[in-house]
Parts: C-alpha cells; structure tokens; sequence
C-alpha cells in the first residue's frame, strides 16, 4: 500500500498536470499495463485542470496497491449546482483564461468517467467537491 | 511517414528532437482542444495544433503521444521544452495555416485517427 497526497494551487496553470505527471512515473516504475496508466493518468489531468480552474485548487489523495488505484481530489470551491448537467457532454462554466488553456468545452467530467471503473462525486455548494476515482488493474 | 518526411513536406523546425528521427507514424490528429485530444484511444500519431503552452506538452504525456506539431510559428517556451525534454516527446514547428499544414500531410498518406 503506497500513498501520496499533492496540492493543487488555484490559478496555476503552470504545474497543471504535475500531479498526473508524478502518478504516471509511480506506476510506470511498477510494470502496471499502459493503458490502465493512461485511463488513471488522462483523468486525473482532467480533474487536476478542474481544480485549478473551478476550484481555487485543493488536494490530491493517492492510494495505490497491487490491485488498484484510488485518487481522491478535495477541494473548498464552489461546488458543483446540477451534478447531472455538469456531467453533460458540452456544458461548461469555464472562463476564457481556461479555453486559452485548451479545456473548458464541457468534456472534463465525461472524460474522467469514461476512463475510470468507479466514480464518486460528492459536492456541497458553497462548501466543496470531493471526487473519488478507481482504475482496478486487473479487471 | 518518417518523422524526417513530416520536416521536409512541411519545411517545419526541429525545436525538441528525439532518439530516432527515421521512426514512422501513421496517424494525425488535429485539435486545439486538449480535451478532445484526451479521449483518443490511438497513441501512436502526431498531434497538429496551435495551442502553444505547458498544457500541451502535459496532454501528450499523458495521451502517450510522441510528436507534437506546433502550426503557425508558434513560439515555444523553455517550460514547454524542458517538459518535452523530459517526457521524451519531439517537437516540431512549422509556418503553414493548421489548414495547410493538415492538408499536405494527408496528401502526403498520413493517415486520419477516425
């Protein structure tokens, strides 16, 4: 069992994807199959933007064994008002500095749940968002 | 098509070059959307685009995708070269239009993802 925990500074488009970056070497490092990386790897990027970009940053909490990976990103944003509509394919609040980033088209959370076996989004308004995400390696 | 080929058809830069520059792709993708570049399942290809900034280094690492092809003139950053650097991820840089750019490789046989 290895875990890891990074932060994620609201506005720092700069280190976007640092974390992401840092899971990928990990599981590199422990022969897990490539694409079951890039399934992890592309949605925690895509979670990643979203913190520094929605979220005024957070918190990134990684548990890793033999037979999955568990990443779970808290942040204190606003929340998330329509869960379902956000969950759309196409809707975004993102502001222009995001689209200049190459995101904010609303494809973010479709993306992540395609990539990931189990998803868990829990968000307050007001308060935050915790989303929870499994890759399992050897389904 | 050799990553050699590709810098002749398009007169393009080497900014980052790699290992092997003989090795063949045989897809493209064309996007500015980062998102759209992260829902491909094809890894092996050349990702033409005008979006210039750390994000796009950042999609192509984690996308798996080797060559990155910057349209336009775009400048590219010593961030952005030393995350390629790292990454093992070539970049090129050429001065036609992405339209341009798109249409004299696929005269050329590259190949479309879908």
């Amino acid at each position: 069992m290895m875990h890891t925990e990074f932060t994620v500074v609201e506005g720092d488009f700069a280190n976007a994807g640092k974390a992401s970056s840092e899971i990928k070497k990990t599981l590199k490092q422990l022969n897990i199959d490539n694409q079951k990386i890039k399934k992890i790897v592309v949605a925690v990027y895509e979670a990643e933007v979203n913190a520094i970009a929605h979220a005024y940053g957070g918190t990134i909490y990684v548990d890793l064994d033999e037979e999955k990976i568990c990443v779970l990103i808290k942040d204190k944003g606003p929340g998330i008002p329509d869960i379902a509509r956000a969950m759309e394919k196409g809707f975004s609040t993102a502001s222009a500095k995001v689209r200049e980033m190459g995101f904010g088209a609303g494809m973010g959370l479709p993306n992540i749940k395609n990539n990931v076996d189990e998803l868990d989004i829990q968000t307050e308004v007001g308060v935050g968002t915790e989303i929870k995400m499994i890759v399992n390696f050897n389904s | 098509m050799k990553i050699t080929d590709i810098v002749k058809i398009l007169d393009a830069q080497v900014v980052v070059g790699g290992e092997d520059m003989n090795y063949s792709i045989n897809h493209g993708f064309a996007s500015d959307l980062m998102s759209d570049v992260l829902t491909l399942e094809e890894e092996h290809l050349i990702l033409i685009t005008g979006l210039c900034n750390n994000q796009t280094i950042r999609t192509a690492e984690m996308a798996n995708i080797s060559v990155i092809l910057f349209v336009r003139n775009k400048q590219v950053s010593e961030d952005m070269i030393e995350l390629a650097l790292e990454n093992d991820i070539i970049i090129l840089s050429c001065k036609y239009s992405m339209f341009k750019t798109v249409g004299l490789l696929y005269e050329n046989g590259l190949e479309p993802v879908y």
